[in-house]
């Protein structure tokens, strides 16, 4: 068994929070320049060449891409043969977020209670803890900070479980159609299919870790990543909202088992600010 | 790009029209979900708001924390549909205009032509670029909020689209 102490993950976690929120992925950072280039309609175009603008000036002056600097999504990995000792991690995560949010300047968005009381924490804490085991020793934690205006734009749908793959399809494009310019497009969307209907919303979210050129690994898969990303942008939306060629950067979807009743559709909606990061302890 | 003159006339107004991006100068009010609703529980209440209405241009707005020697940290917009309950109030008490991203519902389309004001589009997920036309930053109410608490603003050159004009035309683009 490997050991491994939990103070470990303070350090690396910090700085991947002060990095995302100042700093987009280079993939992320490609697909917008590629985005602009393109872009035929003079709206979009603005929309396009003034986000590119506040990518310069947030990695040169170090300020927040977007004043939305998120709730804090985590998934930690949990090699089987790790041994966690020391400080509980959930606390040193916490910590963690914590520091980052206060010496980065970044908005605390958290509130206690979504009814009971509605006050911020003024800590961004908690973040949303996911703990998944893994075969063998790698501990790794995929970090995400979600902005709502694109989060409030996600859903759910249970369809029937001869639910086609077209079917499948025009749900998801109902939801970003839906959505039109609030979830600050060109979008990133994470598709999660099978499981229970909270495996599929979670699903949603570990599909977004992937990085934009990355080629799903199953053939049907892959082809249904490109054929929804080409019927999303053939909505016309575009960058804002203002019509443009570009109105999704990319397509991720994860699937699961699922029951002979059931086929669990979710799909989570992120700008374009896509921040996320993957670190391995 | 036309330079626009805040806080906004009629006149003025009325040469707004839908997908004309200008770019702003002078004061802003910065309000989003929670100031809102005290706002127009004010209103309900007949008391005094923190700041007049007459002319004046909301900004749906929560900024990052202010770094040493800046005037204000990360202040891109943020999502106008959910200030939709509560627009056609302010706007009949001579709200002039707002300033967010994404569609406005049916009502406040409605509400823009009839108490003849407007909303701008600003350029979402761009705070870091806002932060440089802002020139002025004064907390002027419900500073318990927090990000959420109300601000006066002076800018300059605040770069927006006309997004819905006050004779009814759209400048977002509506999905077959």
């Amino acid at each position: 068994m490997r050991e491994l102490d939990t103070s470990q993950f303070f350090e690396p976690l910090r700085d991947a929070l002060l990095r995302i929120n100042v700093d987009l992925p280079d993939d992320v950072v490609r697909a917008l320049m590629s985005a602009a280039e393109k872009e035929t309609g003079p709206a979009a175009r603005e929309v396009l060449s003034t986000i590119v603008k506040n990518i310069g000036i947030a990695r040169h002056k170090r300020l927040p891409l977007c004043q939305d600097t998120g709730m804090v999504w985590l998934l930690l990995r949990l090699g089987e043969e790790v041994v966690l000792t020391g400080e509980p991690v959930r606390k040193v995560i916490h910590r963690a977020v914590e520091a980052a949010y206060t010496e980065g300047l970044f908005r605390k968005s958290v509130v206690a209670d979504p009814l009971f009381p509605r006050t911020n924490t003024n800590t961004n804490l908690p973040p949303v803890l996911h703990v998944e085991f893994v075969p063998g020793d790698r501990v790794t934690v995929a970090i995400m900070t979600k902005g709502f205006g694109s989060e409030n734009k996600s859903g759910l749908r249970m369809l029937l479980p001869t639910a086609t793959p077209d079917d499948v399809m025009n749900a998801i494009v109902e939801i970003v159609r839906n959505a039109r310019g609030a979830p600050c497009p060109p979008t990133v969307i994470g598709v999660g299919l099978g499981g229970t209907m909270d495996a599929a919303a979670l699903l949603s979210k570990k599909a977004l870790v992937r990085e934009l050129d990355d080629v799903h690994p199953q053939a049907e898969y892959a082809a249904m990543e490109r054929e929804l990303l080409s019927r999303l942008n053939a909505l016309g939306i575009g960058a804002g909202g203002l019509g443009g060629l570009t109105t999704c950067l990319g397509v991720k979807i994860a699937s699961m088992p699922t029951h002979i009743a059931g086929m669990p559709v979710a799909v989570t909606v992120n700008c374009w600010a896509d921040r996320k990061a993957v670190i391995e302890l | 790009m036309r330079s626009i003159s805040l806080p906004l006339t009629p006149e003025t107004i009325e040469t707004l029209h839908a997908g004309e991006p200008v770019a702003l100068s002078g004061e802003l009010f910065v309000a989003r979900d929670a100031a809102h609703a005290r706002l127009v529980a004010l209103l309900d209440a007949g008391q005094p708001l923190p700041f007049p209405l007459q002319g004046a241009v909301i900004y749906y707005m929560g900024p990052t924390p202010t770094p040493a020697g800046e005037v204000i940290g990360s202040c891109g917009p943020t999502t106008a549909s959910r200030m939709d309950p509560f627009a056609p109030a302010l706007l009949a008490h001579g709200l002039a205009g707002m300033i967010g991203k994404g569609q406005r519902s049916a009502q406040v389309v409605e509400a823009l032509v009839r108490h003849r004001a407007v909303y701008f589009y600003a350029y979402g997920g761009c705070g870091a670029f806002y932060a440089s036309c802002v020139s002025e930053n004064h907390l002027i109410a419900f500073e318990d909020l927090g990000p959420e608490a109300i601000c006066r603003l002076v800018v300059r050159d605040f770069p927006v689209v006309v997004a819905n004009d006050c004779h009814g035309a759209s400048a977002f683009f509506e999905p077959g």
